[in-house]
């Protein structure tokens, strides 16, 4: 620690938390960066069996290890863990390679995007058995906000409820003797959402995918439901998600039939749905060795290091994407004739170009937020210029309009030297 | 010009902020929707003269929240697709009408609500919003996705800025004309693909309450059809201090005693729905049937309904005083006897003895004239009453392509001239806007009021014309709206307690009503190019030069051979002709090689 700042209390008093968070008050972090923290081998800031504790926010404490190769294994863990590696990367691009050289998880990750509507809808197929309450309002307020705040450097993100009546999945659930209860098995999991999302609607107010977490109350006939993995055993949270789409959860008390009125647990639901969110969006934790501790990021969802991978891979995202934009559009242009680019396409184009050049000169120095916006300014002006309408006016130019007469006479010109 | 009956009529039909002005609390909320939302269905069946039967549905959701755009929405009862569309495009007041059929007003009465042919639209924006023009070409294209219909067609050259006929049914805060729009696609048509995304609006769907009567082969299999959303703010309650929202649906439907009803002119709900009742929507605070049984002419009962209603109401409604038959789905005593409710009409009289009883106010409207260059529209209004006369405010709207001459505008009635107080014309810009003629005209008592205006046709250029060009060009239908003036006083009815079909226009005033008619669409024929010319252009051309070609190169490629005169009989001169025969053909394919010499072989 170089700047002369001092710490109010000694090190070693402190519980590696605490020491985290008081270290934090002295570095400036910005995004992108990582700092490390080598203590002594026999140190007791960390506790025992642990060699690396990673913080919540751009810091990590690493234990110097008996020796210098042991301290470079260590590091280097560390940094596939808490920055991008290569797969991450190539898991950024998995649009852009074709299908065969990819593993089964590639394209799971929510695709970059400028902006994000979350919708939380609670189905109930039998509003006349059940009368559901949730108090969404407030859930949202305390628990999804947060998060949402801590994303939007992300992207923006809008959140809206509804409540469906007389929805039903399009699956019927099997009926277990010895367990007395309806199960969902795993391969009928897919058939689930196609009937449900002719209800859930499609925004009418903006352009931004939608992610759709639903929460389903099961009939009074149907319940109590479990959902089953693979295996065969119930999944203890009773929930799945579909990538790229959103998340389900069943509504599962455990007693043996639901009472009039259900008063949803939202602390159990908004569990379930910001866990979901997090797989979403690929910020979810490998397997980590046991001598590694990570800290919980506590209300906010997630740590600012993760939040740093997202904006890595949706960097490499966005310039792929202008990229592949430009490219096409070239493209057109050679094969079609009549495509029609006005000035102010053209400019932006350029402008498109330019903000790429940034963004890459940005992440070449590092510095990740720059670079983060000069990318997002590309992908704009790029779509701007694809997707403008003034390229096909003349497209479907009649031919007709060409005059008719030069085929005609044609022969002729064949006999003429013929006479001569 | 007199200014008093018009700002009079303009401030009546205003009319906006009474709604909830009557004091009563408001109806509770049903079971576990929580505080903010409630939900009333009803139905009401009318019997027409001449033995149809009108089917009139009305699902109202109040919603207990302010719309304000960037606020986080949550949606219980109130969709959220036309939710987020009132936020986003900063709307206060929506009404989409959606038409199949043309109600007859002279042999069916008033309407309960009214309707033009195809599909009409307009919409109140709020003062906020930056662009109206903007905001109404992408919600005209939002709607046209959420509805399946082509109201993405709506664009300048259909869509006018009225002054004087529509105001505000909600809420108003001042009425600045710029920001209403208002706009018919009378070419619109209806069917199941529209009816599927209107009762996907409903909270029950149509799997409990009313809705499941609502089943397309049987709705489109009728004389009239017509389902339309209104979207408006009301007062909370009585103290108006904060503002709900209230989407009324309402669907209207006449069945024909002979295409339906086989003839037979006693009715039931089977027969016109091929279902019955069997619930009421969980979710709705009030659910109910009324069927009109009012007396005609002095006599006790002339229709008999089974099985027997929960309660009868009387009200008075657009001018008459009226009996219902109520029943109440949500009454536990209501499906005691049976699990369905078929609620059965019998008429006690022979039908043919009733007799018509004309409405107030109809009107007519009809294209005269010969030739394809000139015509005229005439519009013909008709006040029945015997002794009060009432004005009428007409907005006629016609596309640009039919020339108006204004001052061939006239106004007649029982033959002398009927000067109209408030005159707004708008004159038509080719492929721009239409025209836009709006009077108001003081009806005298038991009159026929003819208005006719002469116009020229336009010739189009080749590519505007539409696939089937000999079918003809729509004209919207006009639109009259007129407060009319009762026979019997009218109590000020509360929103909250009075049945739905009474509710939806509000009434300031005990001793008149608001009507809205709307005429006839007319179909005109333009002067329209014969499409095959350019087909025979090509033709004749190719003829031509066809011929010409053919005569160049004959003699280009001409050659002469000398003939001996043929000697011999019958098989020598065949041998010839197969001969010469063959040489044609040989000098087709070979064209360049000449063939000099005599002819010879075998001569």
């Amino acid at each position: 620690m170089g700047n002369g700042a001092k710490l109010p209390v000694p090190l070693t008093v402190l519980s590696s938390s605490e020491a985290d968070a008081a270290l934090h008050a002295l570095q400036d972090a910005s995004p992108g960066s990582l700092t490390v923290y080598v203590v002594p081998e026999s140190s007791s800031l960390l506790p025992q069996g642990t060699n690396v504790y990673v913080g919540k926010h751009r810091s990590a404490l690493v234990r110097a290890g008996q020796g210098l190769a042991a301290l470079r294994a260590r590091l280097q863990q560390l940094t596939r863990v808490m920055s991008f590696t290569a797969s991450s990367i190539a898991a950024a691009l998995a649009d852009r390679v074709p299908d065969g050289q990819l593993g089964p998880d590639a394209r799971r990750h929510l695709k970059s995007s400028l902006g994000y509507e979350i919708t939380f809808s609670l189905l109930n197929p039998d509003p006349k058995s059940h009368d559901v309450d949730w108090d969404i309002e407030g859930a949202v307020n305390r628990y999804v906000q947060p998060v949402l705040d801590k994303l939007s450097v992300v992207a923006n993100f809008s959140v809206d409820s509804q409540i469906l009546y007389y929805a039903v999945l399009g699956v019927t659930p099997r009926f277990d003797k010895e367990s007395s209860s309806f199960l969902l098995s795993a391969h009928s999991l897919p058939h689930v959402i196609n009937p449900v999302e002719a209800r859930l609607g499609s925004s009418a107010a903006s352009l931004y995918p939608v992610l759709n977490f639903l929460l389903y109350v099961p009939e009074r006939s149907h319940s109590p439901l479990y959902i089953q993995d693979k295996d065969g055993a119930p999944v203890p949270t009773n929930a799945f998600h579909s990538p790229r789409w959103g998340g389900i959860m069943v509504w599962g008390p455990g007693s043996a039939s639901l009472p009039l009125h259900v008063d949803v647990d939202m602390v159990r639901v908004m569990e379930v749905f910001l866990a979901q969110l997090r797989l979403l969006f690929g910020i979810s934790r490998e397997e980590l060795p046991p001598e590694f501790q990570v800290e919980s990021p506590g209300n906010e969802g997630l740590a600012d290091w993760e939040l740093d991978r997202l904006l890595w891979a949706h960097t490499v995202e966005n310039i792929a994407t202008v990229a592949t934009t430009l490219t096409s559009l070239a493209q057109l242009l050679d094969q079609i004739s009549n495509i029609v680019i006005k000035d102010d396409v053209a400019s932006e184009v350029y402008r498109a170009v330019a903000s790429v050049q940034d963004a890459m000169a940005e992440l070449a120095e590092g510095r990740l937020r720059s670079a983060f916006q000069a990318s997002k300014e590309a992908v704009t002006s790029s779509e701007r210029a694809f997707f403008d309408p003034s390229l096909l006016h003349l497209l479907y130019f009649p031919d007709d309009q060409k005059p008719l007469e030069i085929p005609l006479p044609g022969p002729c010109i064949f006999f003429i030297p013929a006479c001569l | 010009m007199a200014a008093g009956p018009l700002l009079l009529l303009l401030l009546l039909l205003l009319g906006a902020a009474g709604p909830g002005a009557a004091a009563a609390a408001a109806a509770g909320p049903g079971p576990g929707l929580g505080p903010g939302a409630a939900l009333r269905e009803e139905l009401l069946l009318r019997p027409l003269p001449a033995g149809d039967v009108a089917a009139a549905f009305q699902f109202r959701t109040r919603w207990d929240a302010d719309l304000r755009r960037g606020a986080v929405s949550h949606y219980r009862l109130f969709p959220k697709a036309l939710g987020q569309l009132v936020a986003a495009q900063g709307v206060r007041e929506l009404h989409l009408a959606l038409t199949q059929g043309f109600w007859r007003t002279r042999s069916w009465g008033q309407p309960p609500l009214g309707a033009p042919a195809g599909a009409e639209l307009w919409v109140w924006f709020q003062d906020t919003v930056p662009d109206v023009d903007k905001a109404w070409k992408e919600l005209s294209n939002i709607l046209s996705g959420i509805f399946c219909a082509s109201l993405n067609f709506i664009d300048s050259t259909n869509t006018v800025t009225p002054t004087a006929s529509f105001k505000p049914l909600g809420l108003a805060n001042g009425t600045d004309h710029r920001l209403l729009r208002y706009a018919v696609l009378p070419r619109e048509v209806v069917c199941t693909e529209n009816l599927t995304p209107w009762k996907k609006l409903l909270p029950c769907g149509s799997k409990a309450g009313l809705a499941v009567l609502l089943k397309a082969e049987r709705l489109f299999h009728s004389s009239y059809h017509s389902q339309a959303v209104h979207i408006r703010p009301i007062c909370r309650d009585a103290s108006c201090l904060a503002v709900s929202w209230e989407l009324r649906q309402t669907l209207t439907v006449v069945f024909d005693s002979f295409t339906s009803g086989q003839g037979k002119k006693d009715w039931s709900l089977f027969k016109m729905f091929s279902r019955t009742l069997t619930d009421a929507c969980p979710l709705a605070s009030e659910s109910k049937v009324y069927v009109d049984i009012s007396p005609k002419n002095e006599e006790k009962e002339f229709l008999e309904v089974t099985p027997t209603p929960t309660s009868v109401h009387e009200a008075v409604v657009q001018g008459d005083k009226r009996t219902y038959a109520v029943y109440d789905l949500l009454s536990p005593s209501l499906f005691n006897s049976s699990r369905s409710l078929n609620v059965q009409l019998k008429w006690k009289r022979p039908q043919d003895s009733q007799e018509l009883s004309t409405p107030v106010l109809h009107a007519q409207r009809y294209v005269s004239g010969y030739g394809l260059q000139t015509g005229e529209i005439s519009t013909l209004v008709h006040n029945t009453h015997p002794y009060r006369a009432f004005p009428v405010v007409l907005l006629e709207t016609v596309p640009w392509y039919l020339r108006l001459y204004v001052h061939t505008l006239t106004v007649i009635t029982k033959g002398k001239e009927n000067k109209p107080s408030y005159i707004h014309y708008q004159p038509a810009q080719d492929r721009k806007r239409p025209h836009l003629l709006e009077m108001l005209i003081q009806l005298p008592a038991n009159s026929v009021t003819k208005i006719t205006i002469q116009f020229e046709r336009a010739l189009l250029k080749w590519t505007e014309y539409t696939p089937d060009p000999n079918h003809g060009f729509y004209v919207s239908p006009s639109v009259l709206s007129a407060l009319v003036p009762s026979v019997v006083a009218m109590k000020d009815v509360d929103v909250e307690e009075s049945p739905l079909f009474a509710s939806l226009f509000p009434s300031s005033d005990g001793s008149s009503y608001f009507v809205r008619l709307y005429t006839e669409p007319l179909l005109v024929n333009l002067p329209t190019p014969d499409f095959s010319m350019p087909y025979n252009v090509i033709c004749l051309t190719c003829t031509v030069v066809a011929v010409c070609y053919g005569s160049f190169y004959n003699l280009l490629t001409r050659t002469f051979h000398v003939e001996e005169p043929s000697r011999g009989g019958l098989a020598k001169r065949l041998a010839n002709i197969i001969q010469n025969l063959e040489r044609v053909c040989n000098l087709q394919s070979l064209p360049v090689m000449r063939r000099a010499g005599v002819k010879n072989e075998g001569h």
